[in-house]
């Protein structure tokens, strides 16, 4: 294996510290590896602008990477395009899920238009838990910038919803 | 490190970035000392993630605006230590966070502006620009569309509530003016492709406007004469008290840092 490919493998198990049901990778802010001789780059893709975990997620690159014996290595931040939770693997995807946070779905066109009144069209959020359609949204807000709060209307379990963007 | 005041270039590129650094860092502000005041714990937490997405949003700008500027000024020493008349963010967003009518109400009305400037600034000439914008644009259209939903709940809820609306609503729709009051700042930012006039947003900002107020059974008020001047750095009286508070730490200790 080649050195990035390397530091590739040990992204695959640096934890996201909000969400550590996922790694950096399955999260897809990890957007580049490039190998530059004597130094090692990472580029990340920030997900949301005031995320607080964005300079502890650099820290914890710079440290596993070093930890490795892979550096000396700098981050870089890509900001362009900016992220989407459709990026977030399908291997992502089912980490969420066992974790109790319903995944994203994909990110609708409409997503644009955000004032629509009287029956906006909602995506159906599936229950992590019991697999049901029938749940509800408590709160369009949650403990962290990407979720919204939900609750299963069959098995009346509480759940997070990572909001698609 | 110093805790001295700095000052900023007048060239009209950095201050274009300052008008929109400075809006989104001093509504943050005013929607942060919600975090443990609000109604219910749902609100609480929306109103403080919305704060921070604001400051992400005001960080980036500043410190692009620093960048350009080139006198080797990062985000901090732009948040912290300016004069009051270097901030650049309209009046509407420093008036008292009051009660939760006029949060609803403000934070309406500068997301549906925000919204409709970042879609604008995502083809900006300025790549930095266009790229914080590309991120800022899908975080406005959520805090557009949550803040609207509350329009309509208040309007259509009791009469407390609609009357709380109402009274917002004249408190706040006369600083609305100012928004979209161009000047030289524009016109030079619009030659250079950095960003549109923001008097050119006017029409889609009314037509958003007047749909959620016609949802939520108000009128929309006409406009007055009145034109408020913070974007020019001459602010209201509450600015100061703002600036005190969010400056203490970085005033008492130089270059303090979390």
């Amino acid at each position: 294996m080649t050195r990035a490919e390397r530091a590739w493998v040990v992204l695959g198990e640096v934890l996201d510290p909000e969400v550590p049901a996922l790694s950096l990778r399955d999260l897809g802010i990890v957007r580049d590896v490039i190998d530059h001789g004597r130094e090692l780059e990472v580029v990340l893709t920030p997900t949301y602008s005031g995320c607080p975990a964005t300079e502890v997620i650099e820290q914890s690159v710079l440290a596993a990477i070093e930890a490795e014996g892979l550096g000396p290595v700098r981050a870089t931040l890509r900001r362009a395009p900016a992220w989407t939770t459709d990026w977030i693997s399908e291997e992502g995807k089912r980490k969420l899920r066992e974790y109790g946070i319903a995944p994203p779905g994909p990110v609708m066109p409409e997503a644009a238009v955000p004032i629509r009144f009287r029956r906006r069209e909602e995506a159906k959020v599936a229950c992590p838990h019991c697999g049901s359609l029938h749940t509800e949204r408590l709160s369009a807000f949650g403990s962290t910038a990407c979720k919204a709060m939900y609750r299963c209307v069959d098995c009346l379990e509480p759940f997070e919803y990572f909001k698609p963007i | 490190m110093q805790a001295t005041s700095i000052h900023i270039s007048q060239e009209p590129r950095v201050q274009y970035l300052l008008r929109i650094g400075d809006t989104a860092l001093i509504l943050a502000q005013r929607l942060s000392e919600w975090t443990g005041h609000a109604p219910v714990i749902e609100e609480d937490i929306a109103l403080s993630n919305i704060a921070l997405d604001l400051v992400g949003q005001a960080r980036a700008v500043l410190t692009h605006a620093g960048t350009v500027e080139g006198a080797g000024h990062d985000e901090d020493q732009l948040a912290f230590l300016r004069e009051e008349r270097d901030y650049r963010n309209v009046t509407l967003v420093e008036l008292p966070r009051s009660d939760f009518a006029v949060t609803v109400l403000r934070n309406t009305m500068m997301a549906t502006f925000l919204r409709l400037l970042w879609e604008r600034l995502g083809s900006s000439s300025d790549a930095e620009l266009a790229a914080i914008a590309g991120k800022a644009i899908k975080e406005a259209r959520y805090h557009q569309r949550h803040s609207a939903d509350w329009m309509v709940r208040l309007g259509r809820g009791t009469a407390e509530s609609k009357q709380r609306l109402a009274r917002a609503l004249d408190l706040l729709w006369p600083y609305a003016a100012e928004l979209f009051a161009s000047d030289a700042v524009d016109d030079a930012a619009a030659q250079a492709g950095l960003g549109p006039r923001w008097g050119d947003l006017k029409d889609d900002w009314l037509a958003d406007m007047t749909a959620i107020l016609g949802e939520s059974a108000l009128p929309v008020p006409p406009f007055v004469p009145f034109l408020s001047t913070g974007k020019h750095g001459v602010h209201s009286e509450h600015m100061g008290f703002i600036l005190a508070e969010m400056q203490h730490l970085q005033r008492a200790y130089p270059g303090g840092v979390w």
